[in-house]
């Protein structure tokens, strides 16, 4: 038996996206829950501390699909990995998500875990977010006193510090259409394949002039290196963008790994990027 | 909050606090202890049932978040043939017979998650190592269980 203390929580199971909201800015320290796939394991262990908890799986008709917008791809919060790796547009034109959709857990966590969660979660090592930012997602903040969208790269402040207020939730990622003819490349370096938290993740995107590239497990949190980018678009050869991506990144150390490994990784990672996604390669 | 759910074909309602992890209820309430109990935190699979056609944790499901469900639990399986005797599902069948269970911890999630890709074999593009990848099995060194499933699969694609 895992629980003993399952009193400590208070539960709101909001029916509809107003209630969702109301409760979110009446309630001190309202903790939502998604698919619960990191609350849940907090609770077990008996790591989170009591709060009141809202479980936002009622709001699935509303929040659960994935859809088409004016050209843009709409995640709604409460959608999947599973929904991901299976939606035909998301296959056809934002293979990144779809890669990191697969490497994220096992099949049972994938069903449960949300995109969203996924951001929130504010992790530097969350698999999704290098492909959010690699594609240029905005995330979409609800609350009482309105609507606001934001950037998934201006989304972090910080280590586990995020721009979402107390009163906010989010309701959807939106993501516009990669540049026709882009290149899209993927590597999670882990210990293992399947369930193991990256040492290093890399989401890139290569159009006709323009490179993003972002990198997980690296710094406090998910980040871009624009001046690789850069050197990248105007021509750089690979040894000389992965001597800029030395100047840019400076990765820590910790039980997962250390510092001058994650680099030389770092810097193996991009010189394939540079291969896979060269304009004629 | 009253929590209804159909577990392995049964209407089933409980009190439990929303909270309460859907394993727990399982065991605790339903006293359905087939299912297993391992890490509490999604690493290992003892607890794996199918929740609406779908392969969960269930030590990582709030019970609340089961409300309406239908779940199924490796206690569902077997059918009673005319005569009063058991059936056993070809995976567990197989699974006898390949010996793929020793100690047997894992046996009751690695079986669901079977059975479950023989459903929806789409869902795992990779094949059986990713369908049982979430399923940890600290005895058979895997090679029976993988027999068994292929076993299973031949036996034809069980409903
Ligand atoms: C065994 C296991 C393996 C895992 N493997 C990986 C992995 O390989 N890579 C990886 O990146 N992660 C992994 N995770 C972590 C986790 O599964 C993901 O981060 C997942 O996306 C979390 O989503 P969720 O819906 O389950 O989150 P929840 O646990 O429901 O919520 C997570 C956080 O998001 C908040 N939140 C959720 N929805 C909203 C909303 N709409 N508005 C505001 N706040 C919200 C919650 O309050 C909470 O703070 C793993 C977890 C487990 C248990
Ligand atoms: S007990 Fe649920 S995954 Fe281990
Ligand atoms: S049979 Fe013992 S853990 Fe698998």
């Amino acid at each position: 038996m895992i629980v003993s203390n399952a009193v400590r929580y208070p539960t709101y199971v909001p029916a509809t996206v107003a209630e969702a909201l109301e409760q979110k800015a009446g309630v001190a320290n309202l903790l939502p829950i998604a698919g619960g796939t990191e609350v849940m394991v907090m609770f077990n262990e008996g790591l989170l501390a009591p709060c009141p908890v809202q479980s936002l799986h009622r709001l699935a008709p509303e929040w659960g699909g994935i859809r088409e917008a004016e050209g843009s791809l709409v995640i709604g919060a409460l959608a999947t990995y599973t929904d991901v790796r299976h939606h035909p547009v998301v296959r056809e034109r934002y293979p990144l998500l779809v890669e990191a959709a697969r490497v994220t857990g096992a099949l049972q966590i994938q069903n449960r875990g949300t995109l969203v969660g996924n951001i929130v979660n504010g992790s530097p090592a969350a698999d999704t977010v290098p492909a959010l930012f690699a594609y240029g997602a905005q995330v979409r903040l609800l609350s009482t006193r309105g609507e606001r969208t934001v950037a998934v790269t201006d989304f972090y402040t910080g280590y586990r510090k995020t721009v979402l207020r107390a009163d906010e939730l989010i309701s959807e990622i939106v993501i516009p259409p990669p540049a026709d003819g882009a290149r899209h490349y993927y590597r999670k370096v882990g210990t293992r394949a399947a369930q193991a938290i990256s040492k290093v993740v890399v989401a890139g995107v290569r159009g006709r002039d323009s490179v993003r590239l972002a990198w997980g497990s690296v710094g406090p949190t998910t980040l871009r290196t624009p001046k690789t980018e850069a050197a990248i678009a105007s021509g750089a050869d690979a040894d000389e963008a992965v001597a800029t991506l030395a100047t840019e990144m400076s990765p820590l150390d910790d039980i997962r790994s250390t510092r001058d490994y994650r680099l030389a990784v770092s810097q193996n990672l991009l010189r394939e990027f540079l291969k896979r996604t060269s304009p004629g390669g | 909050m009253t929590i209804r759910m159909t577990i392995n074909g049964r209407d089933c309602t409980t009190d439990a606090n929303p909270m309460t992890p859907l394993l727990d209820v399982l065991r605790e309430s339903c006293r359905l202890t087939g299912t297993k109990y391992g890490c509490g935190e999604g690493e290992c699979g003892a607890c794996t049932v199918i929740m609406n056609d779908e392969l969960v944790m269930s030590c990582l499901v709030p019970v609340m978040q089961a409300e309406v469900a239908t779940i199924e639990t490796v206690e569902g399986l077997a059918r009673m043939a005319d005569d009063g005797a058991e059936i056993l599902h070809p995976v567990q069948q197989a699974f006898l017979e390949c010996g793929g269970a020793q100690c047997g911890i894992c046996t009751p999630g690695m079986v669901m998650a079977g059975v479950h890709h023989l459903r929806h074999p789409e869902l795992a593009p990779d094949g059986l190592a990713e369908a049982l990848e979430g399923n940890l099995c600290r005895c058979t060194g895997y090679s029976a269980i993988f027999r068994a499933m292929e076993r299973a699969a031949e036996a034809g694609r069980p409903a």
